[in-house]
């Protein structure tokens, strides 16, 4: 817990950091009409880096406490954001729908050992269903891909 | 004339379609408030992007609609699985789930449901009268005013949020921070885009809200290697009648709970101190405060009561003052906008059948929401026996259609995932993301605020002391800003002990 505690204050400073040198280039001060672009993230900025400095101090003064995360706990979490961003980097490819039904269905699958009895309808129906709602009745268009074009959308 | 008012939004809010969207919305809200890593405020960002093409009216309705849903979905899974869907359902569970598993899952559920409702009906009352006199007086509020009431929103994060408020303050400034990346409208330039043009246009707070809370919610559930093994509940009409019979004899628990939650709840942040405050006070003017945590109604009755009065009461600067109390408020803002709505005190003048429709629908929504409630507990209880390798995707999948649909853009899928990692972060070393949001929501009317300000007085900060309004709210804004560090000093010059650390509002 306290190394990630320090590692996440290190890094909002260096943000912070990136906020500062902007503010800087585009001029904290008076403009013609008013403070310039660069005034009101300078102070946010400036805060902020002050509040994460005394947050390490803290940290570092605190005993360490348990791991911010044990070994059997990364393991479900990694199942689930890494075929997620797979499926996102797929959305660019295939669309949104394909990549809906084959992400769900490897979860089911691969991840919840779930039967191919439950896992077919189920990676199917949620993105036809979905299809159906969003582009037929609410006309909110979604990320289409080849087999989208094949039917005609 | 604040009936004849009420009257009119009546006319608007019983239209068979608008009631239609309310019965829509509290089902999908109660489903949505059952679901782990769905709550209200994601429960509403995802399906915003439905609502583009409905009247404004309906679209509010079928939103708040939802959200009452989501509140009285928490009360379920707590009582029934132990598992508070929000914090502010912490304290329900305390007595909630003991007596669920001494078979009496009906009653608590009955007693949850029926504070809710009476919690959430005192507060509408009071927003019916207060709101029009509230608009009143903001309509004369200047930019300092507005900037003033923008600092206590953010100072009662700091001061009262529990937690580390060192942690807290961080938690705003980066909301702001990233509210000020993209281009600036008042000079034209380009802020923090560091030659990308894909930060041209910032950061969505609505993708925020889905990424922090509900892919941050369900890393966190899956971490916990959730199974739920729930108690379940006999509710027939016979258990709901004998539980009214008995609930009357609490009616000071009501009473006190009512308005612990109103004035926690038109804060931000004030749900989950309300529910605890409430249960505290229960317990110590009750005769039988040893039977407190192993299975009393009153238990269920005092958080429940005030979490809802709270809630409701959340709406009421959102109303007003366009400044939201909760991130699901804030969403709701955002609808607003959407929809070409401008938020703040002109609302009741220039759309009073939207502002009094809405007001009519909380009256009908949360009517209708405890007997929906009431009548479907079983259908609502065995979503969570659904296996979570099905709701997961399923969540995500969901997760990435509301994200992409507020811009049709890709990168707001991308933003998604990459927020659900630091919702999942940030939750595990208490770094508060309700404010995060808030912040990322007003960060351009603040700006805006503070800019012309200072136009005003030629550059001096001064100008929110020297105005009388703005004067004494920010004078409440510093003292809630330096509350953190005046209560350990007074509590060690009277001889206190140090506090219990407070739960934290998410």
């Amino acid at each position: 817990m306290r190394v990630a505690d320090l590692v996440t204050a290190v890094v909002l400073m260096a943000l912070g950091g990136l906020a500062l040198g902007d503010s800087l280039r585009l001029g904290i001060g008076w403009g013609t009409d008013g403070p310039q672009s660069g005034f009101f993230p300078f102070w946010l900025a400036v805060i902020m880096n002050a509040a994460c400095v005394v947050i390490f101090v803290q940290v570092l003064r605190r005993p360490a406490t348990k791991p911010f995360v044990s070994r059997r706990q990364i393991g479900p979490v990694l199942a689930v954001l890494w075929p997620a961003t797979a499926a996102v980097a797929l959305m660019h490819v295939v669309g949104l729908y394909v990549a809906a039904a084959l992400y769900m269905g490897f979860y089911m699958r691969w991840v919840g050992h779930n039967r191919w009895r439950a896992v077919i309808p189920l990676a199917i129906g949620v993105p036809v269903v979905a299809f159906l709602v969003f582009e037929m009745w609410f006309l909110v268009p979604m990320p289409k891909g080849p087999l989208e074009a094949w039917l005609g959308y | 004339m604040g009936l004849e008012n009420l009257f009119f939004g009546f006319q608007i809010a019983i239209t068979p379609f608008n009631l239609f969207m309310a019965v829509v919305g509290i089902t999908l809200g109660t489903i949505i408030g059952v679901l782990p890593g769905l709550g209200g405020a994601n429960g509403v960002a995802i399906l915003l992007p439905l609502t583009f093409t409905m009247p404004p009216t309906s679209a509010i309705i079928l939103l708040t609609s939802l959200y009452w849903g989501a509140l009285f979905g928490g009360a379920i899974t707590s009582v029934l699985f132990n598992i508070p869907g929000e914090p502010w359902s912490v304290a329900t569970t305390f007595d909630g789930y003991p007596l669920a598993r001494q078979g009496q899952g009906g009653q608590a559920l009955t007693a949850a449901f029926t504070s809710s409702f009476v919690g959430a009906f005192f507060s509408i009352v009071l927003i019916t009268f207060f709101a029009p006199l509230l608009a009143e007086i903001a309509l004369k509020f200047g930019p300092p005013e507005f900037f003033a009431i923008q600092l206590l929103t953010f100072s009662s994060f700091v001061g009262l949020g529990g937690g580390n408020p060192l942690k807290s303050l961080v938690s705003i400034l980066i909301g702001f921070i990233l509210a000020a990346a993209g281009l600036d409208i008042v000079t034209g330039q380009l802020r923090m885009t560091f030659g990308f043009t894909e930060l041209m246009k910032g950061f969505d707070f609505i993708v925020a809200v889905i990424g922090l809370f509900g892919i941050g919610e369900i890393l966190l559930t899956v971490e916990e290697g959730l199974s739920f093994r729930g108690a379940n509940a006999r509710m027939n009409l016979r258990v709901v009648l004998d539980t009214w019979k008995v609930l009357p004899r609490y009616w000071r628990t009501f009473v006190r709970g009512s308005f612990i939650g109103f004035w926690m709840g038109f804060k931000p942040g004030g749900a989950t101190p309300a529910s605890f405050m409430s249960y505290a006070f229960a317990k110590r003017f009750s005769k039988h405060a040893d039977r407190f945590g192993k299975g009393e109604l009153e238990g269920v009755v005092a958080p429940e009561t005030a979490a809802h009065a709270a809630g409701v009461a959340a709406m009421l600067p959102m109303l007003t003052l366009g400044i939201p109390g909760s991130p699901t408020a804030a969403v709701m803002l955002g609808g607003l906008i959407i929809w070409g709505l401008q938020p703040g005190p002109l609302l009741f003048k220039e759309k009073p059948d939207f502002v009094w429709g809405l007001i009519a629908s909380m009256y009908t929504g949360n009517i209708i929401g405890v007997l929906m409630v009431l009548a479907f507990v079983p259908f609502f209880a065995a979503i969570l026996r659904v296996p979570f390798a099905i709701l997961t995707p399923l969540i995500i999948v969901l997760c990435a259609i509301g994200s992409y649909a507020v811009h049709n853009s890709m990168i707001d899928i991308w933003y998604m995932l990459i927020f659900g990692v630091v919702g999942y972060v940030f939750k595990k070393l208490d770094y508060p993301l309700a404010p995060l949001v808030l912040a990322l929501v007003l960060g351009d009317l603040a700006e805006n605020a503070l800019r012309q300000s200072l136009i005003m007085s030629q550059g001096t900060m001064t100008i929110f002391l020297t105005r009388p309004i703005s004067g004494a709210i920010t004078a409440v804004a510093i003292f809630f800003f330096l509350l953190p560090l005046i209560t350990p000093w007074w509590r060690r010059w009277r001889g206190l002990p140090a506090p219990a650390p407070a739960p934290r509002e998410t």
